[in-house]
């Protein structure tokens, strides 16, 4: 390999004039740089090459120029360039002002809220990443960004992998590759093409941040990576008790050694995150020890043949399964035929797709101006009132504690807020009712037709069959404004 | 500059023009014609003139195939009955111009970081097939270019290499572009335009995109009965039409 030629203060690169040196690693240097008319603050991040050349190095950096490109949205840095054929191989990526999540680390146990706060920054930016086909494997703190704008932001896509593209690291299999503390039991045994392995690495971080210790310590050989394959961690709320029941039932269950009882996907993970109230507790939530002696030697027997099993196993799977479905319910009067044909429509989507999560929404609107009663005439609490209204509507379905939420919104403008809901709890897809169809409902627009068309996701609106001969009914005005 | 790799036509003129139609789409800059023009299929005649019209015209590169070769000398003993027959067919109805097009053609062709070949690098005029690592591994060590373009197997394949490593392989899915980064060394394996046998009968062909450094594999879906039909009529073989309709 020729002499590389050594990057300085001032030197100008392919039109990027080199600034400080800001970061300088073991895997690569970071420099201040800047390009005329690129008005965001970028760095240049250059592979570090010692003699003889790290190959792993040198691969996380292919893997970095292969998939930051292909990323974009606030959870991520974004790419300006890339050079990776070249002496001198480069990214310059947008700098991302804010705090590094390690700077948090020394304040820790942080309050529960602010855990499942910081967590849930976390989950939202998986989401994103997740949707766009790219796993990050090497979530943890020093890893993640929190923007002066809130939201966070993942960077070092070293050890990534874009589930469409080539893994480069495919042949360094024979190490897993990860960070000790942090690595999922999947990557211990050398799969990297589950999502929920991020899942597994957030709820390290979520333990860490709500205990002060690691679940598993820092493993000093790989040997020693393999403990979080069979035995559970101390219970949370053993080592802090302020650490409350839902929290510790969120965290145990990302750390569940098999990836099939964990979250199923990052959003599922946010719903829960967003919504302690709505969480089902489990055994996990009032553990206080750690399994008994005979529990771990079984389990620790038993994880001694999933070498073979996960390594058979590695193959794509789509990232979005498990979708949350939303329903939007209807609890008015003359309504109930509706509510029962939306009620059929959940089953069917429930029935297809295993794991997905329902969520029962209902929009108690509220008058732009004037008095809002919270009691009814008999003196009934109208928000609890209608949640019991909620859970009855869906008791036919006879789903499992876990597989179902309850929401009331309360909003003047119900489309508006179910959008809202969607949006910010990552719905996949929205059920909702149409009433009959009319000129001067389609004149003043109907909650559905504007969820139809704002909605983030698939909806699917459901509507009574109209008898043939008959002419559709046109509703009281008064009524149709209040569309839910 | 957009390049469009087209391997393995083997005289199938509705595949081809079907490629060609959605090479329109993709704004191609230059074609690279990896050789085995004939043999199969029963539009020979229409297939040769095609491409050498498009060598004429648009600087296709034009690379010769096991199939083209078997064509202009006559030696078949290494093929299967169903090749041998289709390679009489062929042969008798091809003109002397169609036939010297084909004797202009050679097996491997270099172009800046790139190989372009119809079966392997270690000897192109042997026909070496590429159908796991070790083949492409055997090819990519034989040549010193970074990129590899490969067809003869009808099944696209991507393989990579980094240096001291062994070759990985990597089952690309279409209309992703994947970027052949970095310190390695790449070989695409294309489909076949005629006769893909990867269980998916549309047409297969790739595009590499020399400023992106990105290559892209395709698929066109094309009208299969005709071009049986064809087959069937040139009392060719009817394997030879049946398997179009499973891509086997």
């Amino acid at each position: 390999m020729a002499a590389r030629q050594q990057l300085q203060t001032g030197a100008i690169l392919d039109g990027f004039t080199i600034g400080d040196k800001i970061h300088s690693g073991g895997m690569a240097s970071l420099w201040r740089v800047t390009k005329p008319r690129i008005e965001c603050p970028i760095v240049m991040k250059v592979p570090t090459i010692l003699d003889g050349e790290d190959a792993t190095i040198i691969v996380g950096f292919e893997m970095e120029a292969m998939i930051l490109p292909r990323l974009s949205g606030v959870h991520v840095p974004k790419t300006i360039a890339v050079k990776s054929i070249a002496e001198q191989p480069y990214v310059v990526m947008e700098y991302i002002q804010g705090t590094n999540l390690l700077k948090l680390l020394d304040e820790a146990p942080l309050a529960p809220e602010r855990v499942a706060q910081i967590g849930a920054k976390i989950a939202a930016a998986l989401v994103d990443l997740h949707r766009q086909n790219v796993l990050h494997l090497d979530i943890k703190p020093s890893n993640i960004m929190l923007r002066e704008s809130g939201e966070a932001a993942l960077i070092d896509f070293g050890l990534s992998r874009h589930l469409l593209l080539p893994d480069l690291l495919e042949e360094e299999f024979h190490i897993p590759m990860g960070t000790g503390p942090y690595i999922s039991p999947e990557q211990v045994l050398h799969n990297r093409t589950d999502p929920r392995s991020d899942i597994f690495s957030l709820g390290v971080l979520l333990y860490h941040f709500a205990t002060k210790v690691r679940p598993w310590g820092i493993p000093k050989f790989n040997r020693s990576l393999r403990a979080r394959l069979w035995r559970d961690p101390v219970p949370p709320r053993k080592l802090n008790p302020a650490v409350p029941a839902w929290l510790q039932e969120i965290i145990l269950r990302c750390l569940e050694p098999q990836a099939a009882n964990r979250y199923p996907t990052a959003a599922q993970l946010l719903f829960d995150l967003q919504h302690p109230e709505e969480i089902c507790l489990t055994e996990r939530a009032t553990r206080i020890e750690r399994s008994g002696f005979l529990t771990t030697l079984q389990r620790r027997f038993r994880s001694a043949a999933l070498d073979t099993e996960q390594v058979q196993h590695v193959t794509e799977r789509p990232v979005t399964t498990a979708p949350i479905v939303l329903a939007a319910v209807d609890l008015s009067e003359g309504m109930e035929q509706l509510a029962a044909a939306l009620r059929r429509e959940a089953a069917r989507v429930l029935y297809f797709v295993p794991g997905a999560r329902l969520a029962c929404v209902n929009v108690l609107k509220l008058n732009r101006i004037g008095l809002n009663y919270s009691r009814d005439d008999q003196g009934r609490n109208i928000h609890v009132t209608r949640l019991v209204e909620l859970k009855e509507w869906a008791r036919p379905l006879g789903l499992g504690v876990g597989a179902v939420t309850f929401h009331v919104l309360e909003s003047p403008d119900p489309g508006a807020a179910l959008i809202d809901f969607a949006k910010s709890n990552n719905v996949d897809q929205i059920l909702i009712c149409a009433r009959g169809q009319s000129n001067l409902r389609r004149y003043l627009g109907s909650t559905s037709t504007k969820v139809v068309a704002e909605a983030p996701c698939t909806v699917t609106v459901v509507r009574l069959p109209a008898a043939t001969n008959e002419i559709t009914q046109e509703l009281d005005p008064l009524e149709q404004a209040g569309a839910l | 500059m957009r390049i469009g790799f087209l391997s393995d036509i083997h005289g199938n003129r509705e595949a081809l023009d079907a490629c060609l139609a959605q090479a329109e789409r993709q704004r191609i800059d230059r074609f690279v014609i990896l050789g085995d023009l004939v043999g199969y299929a029963a539009d020979p005649v229409y297939v040769v003139d095609k491409i050498m019209e498009m060598r004429e015209t648009q600087a296709a590169i034009v690379l010769l195939g096991n199939h083209d070769a078997a064509v202009i000398s006559g030696k078949i003993d290494k093929m299967n009955q169903y090749a041998r027959e289709a390679i009489l067919w062929t042969h008798d109805e091809l003109d002397k111009a169609q036939i010297d097009f084909l004797k202009s053609l050679r097996p491997a062709y270099e172009e800046d970081d790139r190989l372009y070949v119809h079966s392997d690098a270690t000897a192109p005029d042997q026909w070496r097939y590429i159908t796991d690592v070790a083949g492409a591994e055997r090819s990519l060590r034989a040549t010193m270019k970074r990129l590899t373009f490969a067809g003869h197997v009808h099944r696209p394949q991507l393989y990579h290499m980094a240096p001291l490593k062994p070759a990985m392989a990597f089952k690309p899915q279409t209309g992703t572009p994947i970027p052949l980064v970095g310190n390695r060394k790449w070989l695409a394996v294309q489909g076949a335009v005629g006769q893909p046998r990867d269980e998916n009968p549309a047409a297969s062909w790739g595009v590499f995109d020399t400023d992106q450094n990105e290559f892209t594999y395709l698929r066109a879906s094309y009208d299969i009965e005709s071009a049986a039909g064809k087959i069937h009529a040139a009392h060719l073989p009817q394997i030879l039409a049946a398997r179009l309709y499973i891509g086997r």
